[in-house]
């Protein structure tokens, strides 16, 4: 049964914040890329303020999925890496964190590129 | 209620609108919640092969990345995000699909300066403020950490 719950947090939090995002696209002129960036620096200031990191403890993949997530990762790896290298964590626990999923999109992205057929522009 | 065409054309595209908005949300809200369901699933199969947090941690992204990545080269990525609209855009599915797709659509204008440069069109602005936003949180934690 927990595990059932589990997986309604995931749902219903990840479907919440994509709707928060749905919203402000269709009542602002805000462009997707826009969304992104804004769930990403919004993710980092919930983190740091302290509220990010207990939607995550319950809400699991529903909170770290979504694009505040990767803000979560990034304000989370410098926390870490400044516990256990000073201030310079501050440049190197960002990045570090969230490199996995960095490389992955840059990686997978440049294969299906060179594999698959795009559509020209115009 | 008497309405002239004028009015009832107003009235009409208020309504439409309206229902548009809560269509929009409500598909938002059901693809949105499947693939972090999706990615919630993923980190239980991992973990039952026995693969440590940590790593389970960084594979869910890429797992969820690559699924973006490839469904984004058999061109039906866009179709599924017409439906959903922010439903695909705001898990890190639209993050990989925003770096894959303007990769794939400049393969013309050569492997460096197509796909190599616009491979960040998206990712680039993305990367930029969450590490600029993380390092400032950063040093504000680390002074706020002497200080008190």
């Amino acid at each position: 049964m927990d595990k059932v719950m589990e997986y309604i947090w995931a749902f219903a939090v990840g479907g919440a914040l994509c709707v928060i995002a749905q919203i402000l696209i269709d009542k602002t002129k805000l462009t997707p890329a826009r969304i992104l960036v804004l769930y990403v620096v919004a993710g980092v200031a919930l983190t740091g303020v302290g509220l990010y990191g207990k939607l995550v403890d319950f809400a699991g993949a529903g909170a770290t999925v979504p694009l505040t997530g990767f803000g979560y990762s990034l304000a989370n790896g410098v926390k870490k890496a400044i516990g256990e290298r000073g201030l310079i964590g501050a440049l190197t626990g960002g990045l570090t964190a969230t490199s996995a999923g960095i490389a992955a999109a840059i990686c997978f992205g440049w294969l299906v590129a060179v594999c698959f057929k795009g559509k020209p522009k115009g | 209620m008497e309405m002239d065409d004028k009015t009832y054309k107003k009235y009409a595209e208020k309504r439409a609108k309206k229902s548009n908005l809560a269509a929009d949300c409500a598909k938002a809200f059901f693809v949105g919640g499947l693939i972090c369901c999706i990615g919630q699933a993923a980190g239980d199969i991992y973990k039952a092969l026995g693969i440590g947090e940590e790593n389970v941690k960084a594979l869910i992204p890429v797992t969820l990345v690559f699924i973006a990545a490839l469904l984004t080269g058999l061109n039906v990525f866009d179709n599924i995000a017409k439906f959903a609209g922010a439903g695909t855009l705001v898990p890190i599915t639209g993050f990989a699909n925003a770096v894959v797709s303007p990769a794939l659509d400049t393969k013309a204008e050569g492997f460096i300066l197509g796909v190599g440069a616009k491979i960040f069109t998206i990712a680039g602005p993305v990367i930029l403020y969450g590490t600029l936003a993380s390092v400032i949180y950063g040093v504000v934690y680390y002074i706020a950490g002497r200080i008190f």
